[in-house]
């Protein structure tokens, strides 16, 4: 029932998706919010090169809480994708290929992923500390001075997400709602 | 007149700050059982058991329940007959606020100016809200609320004509407005007269009431009925993937208003309704 898919993800996977499919994501994710998509924005402007390979990567949208000594990571649900719309488009054009987050996306968002074949997953908000277990190692690749908000490389393992945009731009919070209306009709 | 040191102040809400994080109000964890177990549509009743499953998680490893601690929301009923000794009540508050979060592994999300948005590193300030009342106890209430939920808050300045009517239409179209944004299931705090400033905050207090305790006043205890109803047909369900738990409940406080005015302000909080007590 669940689809298990590894990142890098690739066109190929990202394309075979649809909405309201539900996956297991494995393998490295990068993490970013606000500040981070500001700086990484602001280097694809003028030309430099980004501090991770963005070709076929997949973006969580997280701040998680401190890690406690031992902890991998804390709580780590995540946040509203929404914020991030004005920056999206320009590292959908440089070869992102997932988003996870919660939410809506803004139109100009959903025709660069379907000019671009983009995925865009959600993750239950609001389950930090049930989401923080599926996460087996974090680094901080860049940004620490942004505290919570630095883009951390994680390795997950059997991630829960949802496919709420597909490569078509079919979109779950149209199409489930729907559903579920006219079920009870 | 009874004397409260302020450094007990500060223990408390150090206290307060951490346990509320991860320990959801027994009436909040209550009707998300109740959602789950009514909820008709299976994916909804999935994503349902997982926020279940993750209370029992944030419980039994002393987990925060969302990363977004929120900013610290704490409202005082200071008795007039209390005296604040050894501090300042104010000070009190940030310091625990301070400890709380560092002590409890809490993030840090609060930015010293809204423009300029340098992180302040401690979650502080809280934000306070006090009010005076009799008798000489003082009563804390903490509510750490995170911002996903409350940026998809209003506030309608309505006029009288639109009456209660126009009240339901601005309660759902708030509601449509804000979809899967803060979380649903969520719950939807409503003030309703008072001004410009004083309709706001009646939301806020709305949100403060325990689920399971409507309104005192038939009238409005109606209403909470009628548009909870209202709200669960929409269809936005958990997490905005379709299902009938759009909304745990609604509360609603009221004030009295100017004979040209109609204040409103819906407050949404997300179904991590995280809420705290207690009596000096
Ligand atoms: S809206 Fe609530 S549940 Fe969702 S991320 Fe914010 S604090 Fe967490």
């Amino acid at each position: 029932m669940h689809i298990s898919i590894q990142t890098p993800l690739s066109l190929e996977t990202a394309n075979s998706l649809r909405a309201g499919d539900t996956v297991l994501l494995s393998g490295e994710i990068y993490t970013a919010r606000d500040a981070a998509h500001a700086r990484l924005v602001e280097l694809i402007h003028r030309g430099e090169p980004l501090p991770f390979p963005i070709q076929d990567a997949v973006l969580y949208y997280v701040g998680p809480t401190p890690a406690k000594p031992g902890q991998i990571i804390g709580s780590a649900g995540p946040t509203t994708s929404a914020r991030m719309d004005v920056y999206t488009p320009y590292l959908i054009a440089q070869g992102l290929r997932g988003m996870l987050g919660k939410g809506r996306r803004s139109p100009a968002v959903v025709e660069a992923m379907k000019t671009h074949g983009a995925v865009y997953f959600g993750a239950i908000g609001g389950a930090a500390a049930l989401l923080s277990k599926c996460i087996v190692k974090s680094e901080i690749v860049c940004y620490e001075d942004l505290g919570a908000e630095a883009i951390r490389r994680l390795t997950v393992r059997d991630f829960p997400a949802t496919v709420v945009i597909d490569t078509q731009g079919n979109n779950l919070f149209e199409l489930g709602v729907q559903a579920y209306l006219d079920s009870v009709k | 007149m009874k004397e409260i040191a302020a450094s007990l102040v500060t223990e408390t809400i150090r206290d307060m700050c951490i346990q509320a994080n991860v320990i959801l109000p027994e009436d909040v964890a209550a009707s998300i059982s109740v959602c789950h177990a009514q909820e008709p549509w299976p994916t909804a009743k999935e994503t349902l058991e997982e926020l279940l499953e993750n209370m029992e998680i944030a419980r039994q490893e002393d987990l925060p329940l969302c990363q977004d601690t929120g900013a610290a929301s704490v409202f005082l009923e200071l008795g007039q007959d209390v005296h604040i000794t050894g501090g300042n009540l104010y000070e009190a508050i940030h310091e625990g606020v301070r400890q709380g979060y560092d002590a409890g592994y809490l993030r840090k999300s609060i930015v010293a100016d809204p423009l300029r948005r340098k992180n302040t590193g401690d979650n502080t300030p809280a934000m306070i809200h006090v009010d005076i009342v009799s008798g000489e106890n003082l009563t804390i209430t903490l509510a750490p609320k995170g911002a996903g939920s409350e940026n998809m808050s209003r506030l309608g300045l309505l006029t009288p004509s639109a009456g209660r009517g126009g009240v339901v239409d601005f309660v759902l179209e708030t509601v449509r407005l804000a979809g899967p944004n803060p979380c649903p299931p969520i719950v939807v705090g409503i003030g309703i007269g008072g001004n410009f400033d004083l309709v706001a905050t009646l939301a806020k207090k709305a949100l403060l009431r325990p689920l399971d305790q409507p309104n005192s006043d038939p009238y409005y205890q109606e209403l909470e009925a009628e548009l909870l109803e209202q709200i669960n047909a929409l269809g936005i369900g958990p997490q905005g993937f379709g299902g009938r738990s759009t909304a745990l409940e609604v509360n609603i406080e009221t004030y009295p208003t100017h004979i040209a005015a109609l204040p409103v302000a819906v407050n949404i909080n997300c179904h991590v309704a995280r809420r705290m007590t207690v009596t000096l």
